[in-house]
């Protein structure tokens, strides 16, 4: 903690427009159909257990985990399967996805059933059954995180509140409006991992979740609800595990390695409803606004309800929408149409007018080093366009382009409008490739 | 009909938003951080002020135009760089000199070292400083005109640089003077009040940070006083001269000085060193120019050297 006071990460100052922060999550009515698709995590995909025709209830397992790096999916709506088909995700990935026709009922499935939970093994199980992904948007397989042999290697546990990202307000409502569920899971938690201090960072323009948290978890010393400054990117992994501990995760290596379990509340307080209930991961709070929205809202939908049917619940657009978010507006992601559906790891939906969808022109580089002194893994992205220009992909990797998370906070101050994570993201797969040369090279 | 609106979408990569700045911006807030000088100037050593700063202005935009037209590039005066530098190397400028060396020098500066070079982003050396430099060896007796002071009742005085180093005869000017500019000199380099103000502009609209400033004219202040002997002497040093005209706007160029905040007190420091060593030992009564323009040679190798390390970097 000393250490990130005496040699703080940078970031950026970004626009709020928390404008939902105050609106509780409402659930939409079942949707008349939903696509599930069998890949919403990191990892390999899951595989469809179900085929056309079959009837299924909500919380049904229709495609089971294809790996250790990889998660289960459940029907989210009760009714018909209609087709498993291979669609095209937002990210290029092609897997299969279940189009399921909803009866409207949403009748729970009758094999829904808790877990017996005696150990962090249990747990790490449960938690894999439940299909619970990292929520915070990453999407990476929650039970691989839990996965841990030894658990004196755990000294913290930090809790991802930050919600740096402009507009969602997901988490926010997730900790006010679900405290008690998510206190249950980080006593539990801290329960099976034994950390020796808890951590839960939240940006300090959320003063009603800091306050509430802190109410609850005032008997215990050893749960630090922390108020984090509201700079970019707050919430992104390192960052938060630096600015909470003190610890910083080296290259290629994870939180655990330097002693740290971390989560997102969102997460969390899903995997404590799973514990509690049984059901797995059928839906998600999402939050929907933007300025071609007409009533922003937060809202529970379905795993699966297509974006047209989202934007429909919330009263239809005001404007003509001219990009449409998955994610907030720094490092979500743009789709093509309105017929993609909601993800495990989406927390938002977001859709601009036309002033707020243009791509700014760009302009030469003017080497103000803005870039540089913003980077919050202290990058330094004129070098690395450099050797990228040149197709250097071992410099590249000298410049560790590998280390860029992509929190866009380079491209966000830029005043030439340079495309910096555009650039990196290239960047990484020359090295990826340049690396893959090298070990076949050896062998 | 459904698909074909969808079809509109925009799809690109995040991030989707930005902060609104933009070259154009910046290159304004420059321009207006150096209007105080200008005014200063125009009023000390009367209104032949404007008009080279109007001439030298105006060439830049006409050179880098031009230039533009005849290599088949697209336009680029509008991110105002141009008038930037016009107006910098202006300021450079004493009020009574001709307006062919003028236009010869924003020349120069545009063409030769901005635009022959790839343009904004590209040269490595300071504009305004490489022109200001070759016409002193060019034009030396018109550069080394110290303008008419036109405000107050005064007799043409040499600068203060040249009296302190024994190179003409005459007295200080009171330190009050200094700071308002009553001295000779360039028309934007006498005015150390009107140069402050800019400055405090362009640190509160972030365009600079105050590294590279207050390292270079602290340094210089440090190394007069050990080499003149009394604080007094040492404050004269470095309100006379070019010195805060070139630490606040050539030292603190984007383009030609290094990026991380390290490699600008790295720079300060070098350009320090330099100005008091040509002050002190050099031909030239002044080294403000000379010492940015050798300190440009080394922004690359400062910002190799300067690099921060990577959170989590592991050494292979």
């Amino acid at each position: 903690m000393f250490k990130s006071f005496l040699d703080p990460l940078s970031g950026v100052h970004v626009p709020h427009r928390k404008n939902t922060a105050h609106l509780e999550a409402v659930r939409m009515p079942p949707p008349g159909s939903v696509v599930i698709p069998t890949v919403m995590h990191i990892g390999a995909p899951a595989k469809p257990i179900v085929k056309a025709g079959d009837k299924v209830a909500v919380g049904q397992l229709i495609a089971e985990s294809g790996g250790f790096v990889s998660a289960p999916v459940h029907a989210s709506v009760s009714g018909t399967v209609k087709k498993v088909e291979d669609i095209v995700l937002s990210n290029g990935r092609q897997a299969p996805a279940i189009y399921i026709e909803s009866d409207g009922e949403m009748r729970p499935y009758e094999g829904i059933h808790k877990p017996e939970i005696s150990s962090l093994a249990d747990l790490a199980e449960a938690v894999r059954d439940s299909g619970i992904v990292g929520l915070g948007g990453a999407g990476f397989p929650t039970s691989v995180k839990l996965a841990i042999k030894d658990i004196s290697k755990v000294e913290y546990f930090v809790i991802n509140g930050a919600e740096c990202e402009p507009y969602i307000t997901s988490d926010t409502r997730t900790m006010l409006d679900y405290s008690k569920m998510l206190e249950r899971g980080v006593r539990r938690i801290v329960e099976l991992t034994k950390p020796k201090a808890v951590y839960l960072g939240i940006e300090k323009n959320k003063p009603k979740a800091i306050k509430k948290l802190k109410q609850i978890f005032r008997d215990d010393p050893t749960i630090v609800v922390k108020g984090l400054p509201p700079m970019y990117p707050q919430g992104g992994e390192k960052v938060l595990i630096y600015n909470t501990t003190g610890r910083i995760v080296p290259e290629g290596k994870l939180p655990l390695d330097v002693g740290v379990v971390i989560m997102n509340v969102t997460t969390l307080a899903n995997i404590e409803q799973y514990l509690e209930t049984g059901m797995p991961l059928v839906e998600k709070l999402i939050t929907v606004d933007g300025s071609a929205v007409k009533e922003p809202k937060n809202i529970f939908a379905p795993i699966g309800t297509r974006l047209s049917d989202v934007f429909e619940f919330c009263g239809g657009f005001k404007e003509e929408p001219k990009k449409i978010l998955y994610g907030g507006p720094m490092m979500g992601t743009a789709v093509p149409d309105l017929s993609v559906p909601v993800l495990k790891n989406t927390n938002a939906v977001l859709a601009f007018a036309e002033k707020d969808a243009e791509v700014p022109k760009e302009t030469p580089c003017i080497r103000c080093g803005n870039c540089v002194n913003h980077c919050p893994m202290r990058l330094n992205p004129p070098a690395i366009a450099k050797a990228f220009n040149n197709k250097d992909a071992e410099g590249l990797y000298k410049q560790r382009v590998n280390l860029c998370m992509e929190c866009g906070a380079c491209s966000f101050i830029c005043p030439a409008h340079q495309p910096i994570v555009q650039r990196h993201k290239l960047a990484k797969i020359l090295v990826r490739d340049w690396q893959n040369a090298q070990k076949g090279g050896k062998a | 009909m459904e698909q074909a609106r969808d079809n509109k979408l925009i799809v690109s990569v995040s991030p989707h938003i930005n902060s609104g700045r933009t070259t154009r911006g910046i290159m304004l807030d420059v321009i207006i951080a150096l209007l105080p000088a200008l005014v200063a100037g125009s009023v000390i050593f009367g209104l032949r002020s404007l008009l080279v700063a109007a001439v030298s202005v105006a060439t830049c935009l006409a050179g880098e135009t031009l230039f533009n037209l005849i290599t088949k590039r697209k336009h680029t005066v509008g991110d105002l760089s141009a008038v930037v530098t016009g107006l910098i190397l202006g300021l450079n400028l004493p009020a009574d000199i001709g307006i062919y060396p003028v236009v010869i020098g924003s020349l120069f500066a545009i063409v030769v070292i901005k635009c022959l070079f790839g343009g904004l982003g590209k040269n490595f050396a300071n504009p305004a400083a490489a022109a200001r430099v070759m016409m002193l060896l060019a034009f030396s007796n018109a550069m080394g005109s110290t303008g008419d002071i036109k405000v107050v009742d005064a007799v043409a005085s040499p600068t203060p640089l040249a009296v302190m180093k024994g190179m003409a005869e005459g007295e200080l000017p009171k330190l009050t003077d200094m700071l308002l500019g009553l001295r000779g000199g360039a028309i934007g380099e006498t005015c150390a009040i009107a140069l402050i103000i800019g400055f405090a502009y362009l640190l509160i609209r972030r365009v600079v940070t105050w590294h590279t400033t207050v390292v270079y004219v602290g340094c210089v202040f440090l190394l007069s006083w050990l080499i003149y002997g009394t604080a007094e002497l040492a404050l004269y040093q470095i309100l006379s001269g070019g010195l805060l005209l070139g630490a606040i706007f050539m030292a603190t160029d984007y383009v030609t000085t290094p990026t991380t905040n390290l490699g600008k007190v790295v720079f300060g420091l070098g350009c320090a060193i330099m100005t008091v060593l040509i002050r002190k030992l050099g031909a030239y009564p002044e080294g403000v120019s000379f010492s940015i323009l050798f300190m440009n040679l080394f922004t690359n190798y400062i910002d190799k050297l300067s690099r921060r390390k990577p959170l989590g970097e592991v050494k292979a």
